[in-house]
């Protein structure tokens, strides 16, 4: 699998005022919710997915067991959005 | 019955001049341009910006008039990427060179949008009135992507220029541009003194969709184009700002704050930069907050299930086309005033008149039907 990059348009950052992390792109906004926040900022360019959530995994110990799949589903989205690039 | 408590300013129009090297008659700047030496100082915008991102702002806008002809925007620029706000410049590209490309670049500047007004030198600068700047502007376009900036190109959409649709999805594809904006212009300003020569017809829409539709379909990359129908055209009003003061906030040369930047035209007192704090405008009781929530709202739109989608459509709307800012945007066909629109649209592609260039010369108040 190749490495997971944030595409150079975008831009993750935390906003005080919202209390949520937001991706911020020309003249546009998204919110986040927590959990797409703690998969968008391991997004750095040098994991792949599987690094991806073995990364959650150690942050969160606690999480369920399908946690795997909801990474898949929301890197999916994130993809088909164009906020993140394979490879 | 008190107004509802708005959430933060999350988006600030920063409208640093309304002086401009181009003319477009689609231009939505007030036909009143107000005088350059109103304009507010270096100082009170970056206190302005400060105080913006203090209360949650974070998408900003640099745009005017032409926001190059500020020889301090590059400061402004700096102040605003420092204090963490997303910076655009939304330029005409007229007085932009690789040196303040680069300049801006350095200064934090995250995008620039920049406007055509055609896809060739015939239309493009007959609309502007300004020889060359169709070259100019296909050259400021490939040095905008060379320093890797995120490139926006708006293409104003009237009847003047609606025949070159696919040239101009051509030109966009060509340019590496990473959003393009249709943008079928609104009717303010200029814009609305020169609406029965501007407006396309319901066909040259129609046909101009279908090309950008199919060109949609057939791209495998590229630009991602978004077209905006007219609100003419529909047949409810558009959620114009987003709701009266929900989100937007726009500053204009002299200081004046706005729900939006038409806003200047009603019959209202708005707050100013320059002696009172953007906390007390955002959140105090001044002209600013007067269209918030909907007891103003007059019928059809009070009993109307879908006013929290519209808001009751745009105000400034209601009041050019029937001289009262509370009634129903004349846009729905609930509307006791919807047969203003239908009129309009019945002349389109009628009117033999010659355009209103944009020009301080031609300003003049805006004629406004009055009623009662």
């Amino acid at each position: 699998m190749s490495a997971l990059s944030l595409n150079p348009l975008y831009r993750l950052q935390f906003e005080k005022a919202q209390d949520c992390y937001v991706l911020l792109f020309p003249e546009g906004m998204v919110k986040l919710n927590p959990s797409a926040a703690e998969i968008l900022l391991q997004v750095d360019g040098n994991k792949d997915e599987a690094a991806i959530v073995s990364a959650l995994r150690s942050k969160f110990p606690d999480a369920p067991e399908d946690i795997d799949a909801d990474i898949a589903d929301f890197i999916s989205k994130a993809t088909e959005n164009n906020w993140i690039t394979h490879g | 019955m008190a107004k509802p408590q708005p959430g933060p300013p999350l988006w600030l129009l920063a409208e640093v001049t309304y002086a401009c090297p181009l003319h477009c008659p689609y231009c939505s700047n007030p036909t009143e341009l107000g005088d350059k030496a109103d304009e507010i100082d270096t100082q009170t915008w970056l206190d302005t910006l400060s105080q913006a991102r203090e209360l949650g702002a974070v998408q900003l806008g640099f745009s005017g008039g032409e926001p190059l002809l500020r020889q301090d925007l590059e400061i402004m620029v700096k102040h605003a990427s420092d204090l963490g706000f997303y910076t655009n410049l939304i330029t005409s590209g007229i007085g932009l060179t690789e040196k303040r490309i680069k300049a801006l670049k350095d200064a934090g500047l995250a995008h620039i949008q920049l406007s055509f007004q055609g896809a060739s030198p015939d239309i493009n600068d007959l609309v502007g009135q300004r020889k060359h700047s169709f070259e100019h502007k296909q050259k400021i376009a490939r040095l905008v992507k060379q320093y890797d900036y995120p490139m926006v190109l708006n293409f104003c959409i009237t009847a003047t220029n609606i025949h070159e649709i696919q040239e101009i999805l051509e030109l966009a594809t060509e340019l590496n541009a990473d959003f393009v904006e249709l943008a079928t212009v609104q009717y303010y300003g200029w814009a609305y003194l020169n609406r029965d020569e501007l407006l396309p017809t319901k066909a040259q829409l129609e046909e101009a969709e279908a090309k950008v539709n199919a060109y949609r379909d057939a791209q495998k990359s590229g630009p991602k184009f978004i077209f905006v129908t007219p609100d003419y055209y529909e047949t409810r009003p558009k959620a114009c700002m987003n709701g009266w003061g929900s989100t937007f906030l726009t500053v204009t040369p002299d200081g004046t704050a706005l729900p939006c930047h038409s806003a200047r035209m009603l019959p209202l007192q708005f707050p100013n930069v320059k002696d009172t704090s953007l906390e007390t405008i955002w959140y105090g009781e001044t002209d600013f907050a007067y269209f918030r929530g909907d007891d103003w709202m007059p019928s059809p739109c009070k009993t109307c299930d879908e006013k929290d989608k519209d808001f009751g459509g745009c105000r400034c709307q209601a009041y050019m086309l029937t001289g009262d800012m509370h009634k129903t945007d004349p846009v729905c066909d609930k509307s006791p005033d919807h047969h203003l629109i239908q009129t309009a649209i019945a002349k389109a592609g009628q009117s033999q008149k010659t355009l209103v260039y944009r020009d301080p010369k031609n300003a003049i108040p805006i004629s406004i039907a009055e009623t009662d």
